[in-house]
């Protein structure tokens, strides 16, 4: 049994302007200490996937088919049963970890609070766990500086605060959601080798949500390219490099520049990302496709493209990868 | 050789900064944000000005067009020093040297439309237009950077991230400015969109005989786009070199050790990858490292790169380090 398994999840806005479709049918599994990625640009509907899990959609959201963790439906599950599952089993850190972290709290109060909510600690203890946690993350001096307050870190000091405190359960699976955006390459580096090592440490599960190809390409054993709320191709990470069979993955591949070659060219993808409220009918990267042909308009179905292949496109992965 | 159209000589800036608690008679703590930079930038070529947050490189920009105080010389075309100048005789080269931003939405007016926001520059730098020019000049430059012509009355917010970025671009070369300025013009943009603006300023650089200097954290997109890197870190010049040389051998420590960390879309390629590890955090500007400003992160750092600052020397490739080279495996182990 996977860890996590979403079936045909589907993610609904009300809005002024309309419905907005964030997620279309979306299914993936996860097994326990597997690393995924989801890779999308903004409007993916890789972030709301992620919300979806936590019960953490804005008010006009709502989500129907089925999330199971470990085998429990826990999609719309009622607060009470939530709240066990959250920090305790899956944690989550974001991309902005001053926005996640209480600025009026000592980081000392926020971490014990987590485990004498969850664990049922008493505050010595939580204590001396919260340093050793720190410790794992490689703070220096932690047993002084938990006493500080979160605007008294760095950026990177703040992200790495953000993973201890989400350690602090040991939780079966992390969601990171665009973890290093904010942060600057050197420091992104390190937090990844960091997350790297903690999830051999650990052994949990790690769902990276992320638009940079690079740093999945690093750290992922599999990965989902999604775009306009649906999945275009899924694969293992060595295969999806090595030959990206969706014209959107490939696409993506070739419009980011690559540092270790001089003279790449770089291509551009034609064209604007699609107003999730008026998505285009059919595939919805049809518009920008250079492959696209009358018979788009129709959403080609996720199918079987060798093993352990998924892909969402009518055209064959020869006519694309040639 | 030609004159170069900006020559930058030693630009220092400093901030005074105040603390909580201090008292109004407190005399301001000193910050200095730029220290010693010099660059050439010619016309039709590009400087890309690479660094982390806090090296400085966009108050490099703002002490260019004087919106920061500055001390040093920025020579127009060799003679004229834009630093100066009264602030009658500065306007005249304002136009000539334009800038673009990292956040498109932010820096357009969200009341006025597409059309005003691009005439804008027009109105200020050239009175004698009539107003049938004006629009005549506001169509060609949309057309020039693929906008349509039925979005003239349409205002910001009902457009893209890249779309605005075109606005953006629009205003500046409307001017038929010289020298462009772009400080992150693709970092807040998605992948897919990134490209097109790049291609775009390229196409116009090309047709223009456009200088640019290219501001960015992402080492990837400024190889593509460079001709000349500079390397800052804490406000001062590391390395700066012919692109091709800065990324093919870099001799710095700090240029090692950032383009080490790049991550490259390619799994093999980041498997076998050796990561210069830079431990700690950076030093407050404040209070600098004495001698090289580098040395509590390097994995070179001698007891001499404390009490001598390094010159970066004269020639295409300068390096800041006393102990310049490629840095090995064992060194960082």
């Amino acid at each position: 049994m996977p860890l996590l398994e979403i079936e045909n999840l589907n993610i609904t806005f009300d809005t002024g302007d309309g419905t907005v479709h964030a997620v279309n049918d979306l299914s993936l599994a996860l097994d326990r200490g597997e690393t995924l990625g989801i890779v999308g640009e903004s409007g993916s509907g890789k972030s709301q996937t992620a919300f979806a899990i936590l019960g953490l959609l804005a008010r006009n959201g709502r989500a129907t088919g089925s999330i199971r963790f470990d085998g429990d439906e826990i999609l719309n599950a009622p607060a009470r049963t939530l709240n066990r599952i959250r920090a305790e089993r899956i944690a989550i850190i974001f991309q902005d970890p001053m926005t996640s972290l209480n600025p009026y709290m000592r980081i000392s109060d926020q971490m014990v609070e987590v485990l004498t909510l969850h664990q049922g600690m008493g505050r010595r203890a939580a204590e001396a766990e919260a340093v050793r946690m720190l410790d794992a993350v490689r703070i220096p001096s932690a047993r002084e500086r938990i006493r500080l307050y979160p605007h008294e870190f760095s950026g990177g000091m703040r992200q790495r605060v953000m993973i201890a405190m989400s350690l602090l359960c040991r939780p079966d699976l992390l969601i990171a959601d665009e973890p290093t955006t904010a942060l600057d390459v050197t420091v992104q580096a390190q937090i990844m080798a960091l997350l790297q090592e903690l999830q051999g440490e650990f052994g949990m599960a790690t769902m990276l949500i992320t638009h940079d190809l690079g740093v999945v390409a690093g750290f992922c054993e599999r990965v989902t390219v999604m775009y306009g709320g649906r999945v275009m191709e899924r694969a293992p990470t060595d295969p999806l490099f090595e030959r990206p069979t969706h014209p959107y993955t490939r696409g993506l591949l070739n419009a980011v520049p690559r540092l270790d070659r001089a003279d790449e060219a770089m291509a551009a993808i034609p064209g604007n990302p699609p107003n999730m409220a008026r998505p285009p009918r059919g595939c919805p990267f049809r518009p920008r496709c250079a492959f696209a042909g009358e018979d788009c308009a129709e959403m080609p179905p996720l199918s079987q493209a060798g093993p352990a292949r998924q892909r969402a496109c009518h055209r064959t992965a020869e006519e694309v990868a040639a | 050789m030609t004159t170069p159209l900006l020559s930058a000589r030693e630009i220092d800036v400093t901030f005074g900064t105040t603390r909580p608690g201090d008292m109004p008679w407190t005399a301001p703590r000193k910050l200095r944000a730029v220290s010693g930079v010099s660059f050439d930038l010619a016309a039709g070529k590009t400087l890309g000005v690479v660094g982390e947050s806090g090296c400085g490189k966009s108050t490099l920009a703002r002490a260019l067009i004087r919106m920061v105080p500055a001390s040093g010389q920025v020579l127009w075309q060799g003679d004229t020093d834009l630093l100066s100048l009264s602030p009658a005789a500065m306007q005249r080269y304002r136009s000539e040297i334009q800038m673009i931003f990292q956040d498109p939405l932010a820096s357009l007016n969200p009341r006025m439309t597409l059309g005003e926001i691009i005439a804008e520059p027009l109105r200020t730098h050239r009175r004698d237009l009539s107003r049938a020019d004006i629009r005549d000049r506001v169509r060609r430059m949309m057309d020039r950077v693929g906008l349509l012509p039925q979005m003239i009355n349409r205002y910001p917010h009902e457009f893209s991230g890249g779309q605005c970025q075109r606005i953006g671009i629009a205003r500046a070369l409307i001017v038929e400015p010289r020298l462009l300025i772009c400080d992150e013009p693709v970092s807040a943009l998605d992948v897919s969109i990134q490209a097109q603006v790049i291609e775009l300023l390229q196409e116009l650089q090309r047709d223009l005989n456009l200088a640019i200097l290219f501001i960015a954290h992402d080492l990837s997109v400024v190889r593509h786009i460079s001709d000349e890197v500079m390397v800052l870190y804490l406000g001062r010049v590391m390395e700066a070199a012919p692109a091709e040389r800065l990324y093919a051998a870099p001799r710095h420590p700090y240029t090692q050790a950032l383009l080490s960390a790049v991550p490259v879309p390619d799994p093999a390629v980041e498997r076998d990858k050796r990561i210069i590890p830079l431990t700690g955090d950076l030093p407050s500007p404040m209070a600098p490292p004495s001698g090289c400003v580098f040395r509590t992160r390097c994995p070179r750092a001698e007891a001499a790169c404390a009490a001598e600052v390094p010159a970066p020397g004269p020639g295409p490739h300068r390096c800041a380090c006393l102990f310049p080279g490629t840095i090995t495996a064992d060194e960082v182990a």
